[in-house]
């Protein structure tokens, strides 16, 4: 579903990727790990083009996202994203949010758009907030109207930047249920978090960045029994503590 | 002080007859507020693309939004105005400035004094809309693109809509700063309210009474346009946006 092959990116002189290669199967879910600055949000910018990258490849689907002739726009209407900081669209309802791309993007009719994400509303426990403002939401509810407005568009794959690094700690659970949900049901997804019960309970496989390298790409059980690698020993160490 | 006040003077019939001295200072108005008007929609709609452009990431075009800008907001009003009525039309090819010159010169003075406001003031409303843009989370662009969004829909549907909201404080003081600047279209002849209030004074030699009513004139259509656009403000409010600030 989305290859990566040696993919390299700098600013500058500054090396933000450095020969980057992984798979990503249907159906699986990716957890992707490491300390703040080691190239994950960047990594999975890449994979919807947000961001740009110099060397390498990647495939989403059949389609190579960094060749110019790509139509982005097309792919990105199917390959889900959800940011750190929620980006909602705060002039809009909560209902139009969820339904401006899909009207926009995929020429669906308003009232098509509008049910189709009341459904997904409720699907994420909020249909009582249809008429909201993105504003009178709490964190947790603004995240949870973001993963519905992605799953509006059909998606066939789901990025995560560090879903709930923004939020509250108590809000943390509701984001993640709902996420746990989608994996259960079989949604392909890239996941950059540092929530490691959610890796436990769900991910197929856990990569662990550093400094714009892959240092391990292994599979759930392999990661958390014994790393191999001695900077994702000292990483788990710390974050596995409290 | 020996001065003999006369309110009743606007009243008076103007010498070439026809009308009064409060008939030419509403015609005066008048002008200023057709000649304000149609350059603030110019101003809004060039500022409003020089503004997009200086953010789109491409060197090109926003080049030529910083140029735009460099070149309008760095030349003094006035020399802009007379470029516009003395020199340009002279720089026209023949056909097309002669044909200029025989319109109707206050339709000259006018298109000129337009053109020239509308573009002065569009080279500020395109700075506020840049900042209003610049202002918003990087992730809005970036959240519109992820959905599949065109770079023109994100504009139109996530970053203006917000932008523009934020910048209603500053555009309101462009939108009075163009009232004001449009006196000096009265250097290049056309009868605008201040010219009009000269005028009575050549001829009434009442200057307390003319100055003291374009003032006021002048005052009260800048309150009418501020509470107007605090009503838009208000009405153009994001719930769950926090408040009025300022």
């Amino acid at each position: 579903m989305i290859s990566i092959r040696n993919v390299s990116k700098h600013y500058g002189s500054f090396q933000v990727l450095s020969d980057c290669s992984t798979e990503v199967e249907k159906g699986e879910v990716i957890v992707v790990c490491g300390p703040s600055g080691s190239g994950k949000s960047t990594l999975i910018k890449c994979v919807n083009g947000l961001e740009p990258f110099q060397q390498g490849e990647i495939v989403v689907n059949g389609i190579s996202v960094g060749d110019p002739k790509t139509k982005l726009a097309k792919l990105r209407a199917h390959v889900g994203m959800v940011f750190q900081n929620f980006e909602l669209f705060p002039h809009m309802s909560v209902s139009d949010n969820l339904a401006i791309a899909q009207i926009k993007v995929l020429g669906r009719s308003r009232e098509e758009a509008i049910g189709r994400g009341l459904k997904l509303l409720d699907r994420v426990g909020l249909s009582a907030q249809a008429e909201k403002y993105p504003g009178q939401l709490s964190g947790g509810q603004q995240q949870r109207v973001a993963i519905a407005r992605a799953l509006a568009m059909d998606p066939i794959c789901m990025l995560f930047d560090e879903p709930t690094s923004a939020l509250d700690p108590e809000m943390v659970k509701e984001v993640l249920d709902v996420m746990v949900d989608l994996a259960q049901e079989g949604m392909t997804m890239m996941v950059v978090s540092h929530e490691m019960g959610f890796a436990r309970r769900v991910a197929h496989r856990v990569i662990f960045m550093d400094q714009g390298r892959i240092v391990e790409d292994a599979p759930k059980e392999e990661f958390f029994g014994q790393p191999r690698s001695e900077r994702a020993q000292q990483f788990l160490s710390k974050i596995l503590q409290h | 002080m020996g001065y003999h006040w006369n309110w009743g003077i606007f009243l008076a019939q103007v010498p070439s007859g026809g009308t009064s001295y409060l008939g030419w200072m509403l015609s005066g108005l008048m002008t200023t507020l057709a000649l304000s008007l149609s350059a603030w929609i110019i101003a809004l709609v060039i500022g409003s693309a020089m503004g997009v452009l200086r953010t789109v990431p491409n060197r090109w075009l926003s080049g030529i939004g910083a140029l735009y800008v460099e070149l309008f907001r760095n030349i003094p009003l006035l020399v802009q105005l007379f470029i516009w009525y003395f020199v340009l039309p002279e720089l026209l090819p023949e056909r097309l400035g002669n044909a200029y010159k025989e319109i109707n010169p206050l339709l000259q003075q006018f298109t000129a004094a337009m053109i020239c406001l509308g573009l002065f003031t569009g080279a500020r409303v395109c700075e506020q809309v840049r900042s209003g843009i610049d202002s918003l989370p990087r992730g809005q662009r970036l959240a519109g693109l992820a959905l599949g969004l065109s770079g023109p829909q994100t504009y139109r549907y996530v970053l203006l809509p917000m932008a523009f909201r934020i910048i209603v404080p500053p555009l309101t003081s462009e939108f009075l700063n163009i009232f004001k600047n449009s006196a000096v279209a009265s250097t290049i002849g056309l009868l605008e309210l201040a010219a009009q209030g000269r005028q009575l004074v050549d001829y009434t030699a009442q200057p307390y009474e003319s100055f003291i009513a374009v003032t006021l004139t002048f005052m009260l259509l800048n309150a009418l346009i501020m509470s107007l656009m605090h009503r838009l403000e208000a009405r153009v409010r994001v719930p769950g946006q926090g408040g009025h600030h300022g």
